[in-house]
This record gives C-alpha cells, structure tokens and sequence, in this order.
C-alpha cells in the first residue's frame, strides 16, 4: 500500500515554514460518492449536463442566506497572516493549501460571476471562469481542509476557512459531485442511526459484553443501560466508542462515572451517534435530520437532560448549534445546561467528591493533552469563559500525576489539528493524513525529549483513531493515544471493589 | 481489476472489498488475501471464521475488543491482544481481515 512510501516531513520546529512545493498534493483526493450513496443523502447521483449552471445557482444562493459566506468571500485583504497557519500546508508545502490560497480557489469564481470588476475586468482582479478543471480543483483541495478553523484565530478580520470550505462541498454535493466516506456515512445514520451502522441488536451484545469485562476485571457489576426509559441522562456518544480502541475505554470510564454517582442513564439505539457529518459537508438539511434524532430518543425515552461524550465536532453542533437545529429543549430539566458534555459531568462528581480516586494508578503514564480543534475553537465548556481548555486538563490532573502542556502556540487556541478532521478520516487520504498530522507529532516529540512524555489522551473520537494509525510512523505504539476518561477508569476505585492492598491486608489478616 | 477466483471475475471496491457479499468463498479469501500479501495460515482462518460467524448474527463487523476476547478464549492469552492481531493483519484486523472475510468496511470515526 501507498502508506508505505508517504515522505514524512522532517520538521525542526512544530511550525516551521516549509519550501514551496507547487502541485505537490494536486492528486490528493477522496473517493467519489456512488450514486447510492449520494440519493441516501438527497444529492444528485452523479456530475449533472447542467451543474456549472446549478453550482452559481447555489454559490448565489449561500451568499444571499448566508451572511457570514459572503462577507469572507469579500472581506480577504491578502494580508498572508493565515498562510503559514495551516498543518496542511506546513506539512505539505503545497501552496494551495495556504488557507487563502485555497479560499480563492473559490473566491475567484464568486469574484468572476457576482463582483462588478470580476465580471467586466477579470483577470485584473484574479477571477477565473467555473470549468470542469475549476471542479476538479475544488475536490482536490477543498478535501485538503479539515475546518480545523486555526487559521481564522489569526486572521485579522476573523475570515472561516472551514466556512468556505463547507460552502464548497455543498455546491459539489448538490451538482452531484460528492465524497464517499462522508456521504456514504450520513445515510447510515439517517437510515440506522449511526455511522458504524450498528444495529440495536449488536449494539446490545457489544453493551452486554462491556459489563461483563468491567465486572471482571473490578468484582463490581456496573450497568451500561440501552433504551432504558425514564432514565435521567440521555448519553449520547459517538458510536466509535462502540467499536474502537482506544475509545471503548473511554465509554467504560463514563458508566463506571455514572455508576458512582448514582445516576440513572441510558443510551438510545436510535440516537446511538454523535458524530453529525453534516457539519463536514456545509448540509444544513442533514446536519438538522442527523440532530433531530436525538430529539426524538430523548422524548421516546422521557430523559431529563442530554450529556454528550468524547467527540469534538459533536461537541460544536450540540454547543452552538442543537437549539437552532433541534429545539426547543423545553422538555427537559432545566437545572442542567443542554446539552452538558461529560468532562462537565465528571469534573463536577471530583470536586464534590464523589469519586475515590487513586491517582498512582496513572504513574506509569507521562502524559500530555491534545486539545481537539472542534472543541477548542468552536465551542466552551461549563460556566467559565476558557472552560473548553480548563476542565479537560482539571480532570486530567485530577487523575494522573505526571501531566506536561506542549509547545503554547499548538495547544488550547492554537491547537494543530489531529490531521484527520473534517471528514478526511478515510484511508485513501493517508498520505494527507500523515503530514498534516506532523506538526503535531513535532510538538508531542519536543515533550517526549523534555519531559519524558509517553502517552497523549484526547476527546474526540476522529482524534483518537487518527493518532492511533499516524503515531506509530511517528516512533510511539498505537495504544500510546488515550481516551481522557481512560484515564479516569483507570484512577476510579469503585464503591465495593477490592483493591491490591486490602486483598494484601486480607491476606495478613489471615496469616495472622 | 475484479478478483479472479479460478476464472470467475469477482467485483470489488475501490478499496478491495468485495460488492455482492453472497459472492465469498474460501478460494475468493485465499486471492485477496494474496493481493494484501498475507500468507493465510490457521490462526488467520480463525479470525476470518470468528468475523463471518458474527457478522452472520449481527450484521456488521465485531469491535476489535470482542474479536480479541474471542481469540483470546480459542488461541490463548498471549495471542488475544491487539498486538498479535496486527502482526497477523499488518492493515489491522477491523479493516484487512474484514476485507479478506468479504465483509463490508467498518465505517465512521474509525
């Protein structure tokens, strides 16, 4: 396979300056969309005779109802404060992946057809006719993005990338130039309820399964309820924590949590994701459809309040978006904010002390933290402002003793994307995946050389699998990426459970 | 280029995984997992076995924890860990055993 061969950056600094390599990545792209695939998610199932005609249309379209859209398609000075920004870039030296580079791939199409200048002088201002060429350029590097949104902290006007590229990827699904991996993803929530396209029945025997390994390696029975109704907590987590390492011990971490504190909780079947891929392709339509599932689970099952787990994109639609899309929440337990993430959750039992926690048991870890992008640019946590960097890291040092930040411009606001984001997890990208992932690899060996850090946790679900494939060519194991309520699973001695010291404290007792 | 199982041209993915589901056989294994240049030996045929009989009841590939569990009970312990499996499926067990069991690709965030 290609993986093999991919020239892994040598970089001398998290973000060093790359040469230019032009073209580079121009044959980087994702599998197209079958035709089922794209009619699951309502696009046209292949390239339409008339799309340049229906791809204005809709460029015209998102300009009129979205003002944001807009205001960054005119707003772009040059200025060049984003271009080095990018993990993409740094890792690729592809120019086009300067984010206002790979803006203007579009730019200088609205330039061309909706400006004054463009449509009278236009190679003047830089703007170019939309061609099948034009097209194809877009799906290249449109899917070189991975709405990460670091360039926009540095972007003096606060121009959105993954904006534009969102808009872009909605202009190609409706001409019917769509991308597999998340298209063919969308229908299987809308058809099964999650990604994986996990059935009830399978998702009962892997649960059944989960309680059974924890009540074996604790001595102390700890439920992970499905379609429990008149269940207080609706969790609703991505369905990766059903299927993937490290992530599944991370679900464990959150019902051994729940079972401490005494809360009734229960997942849904037919909410059984939290991932919502319609953010990744600029799909209002199927980003609603998608939320709107997780209002039904929670009437169907008469849950005071929702708590989401580890995913980072989910996390952004829940906190900025599931009012608009899926609202009102009046139906539930207004004493709790909707929706509340776990780490929330958790770090609310440790500080009411609730939880017995034993922090020697992470000493053989050395451990640092990736903010995930989602998380860190788009969304907070909890009352204070700054939250979303704050309560991971609080809990975090709640439960492990040996805890080190990396380089400060890659982490909280700043933080490099895992390299794997924005709908761009898909194997045939891999060559992508690893350089733009090697900013942040640069940054994790420069704490491995200092502190002697061995393992790196994260919150979101893409993250996590990302790291596990892209740490190994970067010298760490794949288990070397944890989830952070592993962490907290590992630290929690539940109420019951016999520990190694009173099982030697037994054993004296009887020898005396 | 479908997979040729004794002069039977067998439709695949981009990706290798096969199309129509009912066409696997033992032989059809044995050419894809050639073209993953795995060398198929018995413990190989447990997993791939082990994957058929779940998907059969469940519909979909098992979490890579619930494979290990099983290998765990039938090859031993010191073969039922994640390492193992990738010594024996280089591209992972979720991904290229599935592929060589004619299952369709776990799909999502992993």
């Amino acid at each position: 396979m290609a993986a093999q061969d991919i020239d892994i950056p040598k970089l001398h600094h998290p973000l060093e300056i790359p040469k230019l390599k032009c073209g580079a990545m121009a044959d980087s792209m994702p599998y197209p969309a079958s035709p089922a695939h794209q009619e699951s998610v309502g696009f046209p199932g292949e390239l339409l005779p008339d799309w340049k005609e229906r791809a204005l249309a809709k460029m015209k379209e998102l300009g009129e109802k979205n003002r944001a859209f807009k205001v960054y398609l005119d707003a772009c000075v040059k200025c060049g404060a984003c271009t080095d920004k990018c993990h993409y870039f740094i890792g690729t030296g592809d120019p086009k992946n300067m984010p206002v580079a790979r803006q203007d791939l579009l730019r200088s199409v609205y330039r061309r057809y909706f400006t004054f200048a463009g449509k009278y002088f236009p190679s003047l201002v830089g703007a170019r006719d939309l061609t099948e060429e034009v097209l194809n350029e877009w799906y290249s590097y449109y899917h070189q993005c991975s709405q990460c949104r670091r360039c926009s902290v540095y972007c003096p006007f606060g121009i959105d990338t993954a904006e534009i590229s969102m808009a872009a990827r909605e202009i190609m699904d409706v001409v019917g130039k769509g991308q597999k991996y998340c298209n063919e993803i969308i229908g299987k929530v809308h058809k099964i309820g999650n990604n994986l396209g996990l059935q009830e029945k399978a998702l009962r025997a892997t649960l059944e399964g989960l309680e059974e390994d924890i009540e074996d390696d604790n001595g102390v029975s700890v439920r992970i309820p499905l379609d429990e109704k008149g269940a207080d907590i609706l969790l609703i987590t991505p369905s990766a924590d059903f299927f993937a390492e490290p992530h599944i011990e991370g679900l464990i971490g959150y019902a051994k949590v729940f079972h401490e504190a005494g809360v009734s909780w229960t997942v849904s079947s037919y909410a059984s994701e939290a991932a919502n891929f319609g953010l990744f392709i600029g799909s209002y339509e199927n980003m609603q459809k998608v939320a709107l599932r997780i209002r039904k689970a929670a009437q169907d099952l008469g849950v005071k309040r929702i708590i989401f787990g580890e995913c980072g994109h989910a996390w952004r639609v829940a906190y900025s978006f599931l009012n608009t899309l899926a609202g009102p929440w009046d139906f539930l337990d207004p004493k709790y904010p909707v929706p509340q993430h776990i780490l929330e959750f958790t770090w609310g039992e440790i500080q009411k002390g609730t939880l017995n926690i034993d922090k020697s048991r992470n000493d053989h870890i050395r451990l640092t933290y990736h903010d995930s992008c989602n998380v860190a640019r788009a969304s907070g946590m909890g009352d204070e402002v700054g939250g979303q960097f704050e309560i991971p890291r609080n809990v975090i040092k709640a439960v492990c003793n040996n805890y080190f930040d990396m380089a400060p411009d890659t982490i909280k606001e700043g933080t490099l994307c895992c390299g794997g984001g924005g709908g761009l997890l898909t194997d045939e990208l891999m060559d992508l995946r690893t350089k733009g992932a090697s900013p942040r690899m640069k940054a994790l060996q420069d704490v491995t050389e200092e502190h002697g850090v061995t393992h790196m946790a994260a919150i979101c679900a893409i993250c996590k699998t990302q790291f596990s494939k892209i740490m190994p060519k970067f010298g760490y194991d794949m288990e070397a990426i944890l989830s952070v309520h592993q962490l907290v699973s590992n630290a929690l001695i539940l109420s019951g459970q016999e520990t190694e010291e009173d099982a030697g404290e037994t054993a004296a007792n009887s020898d005396a | 280029m479908p997979y040729d199982v004794n002069g039977t041209a067998v439709e695949h993915d981009e990706e290798g995984y096969i199309t129509n589901l009912s066409e696997w056989t033992k032989d059809l294994a044995g050419v894809i997992a050639k073209a993953e240049n795995i060398d198929m030996n018995e413990e190989h045929w447990e997993v791939v076995n082990f994957l058929r009989d779940y998907y059969d009841e469940y519909q979909i590939a098992p979490a890579v924890r619930v494979l290990i569990k099983a290998v765990s009970k039938s090859m031993g312990p010191e073969k039922g860990n994640n390492k193992y499996m990738y010594e024996l499926f280089p591209y992972g067990p979720a991904k290229q055993a599935c592929k060589i069991a004619g299952l369709p690709k776990p799909t999502g965030c992993v």
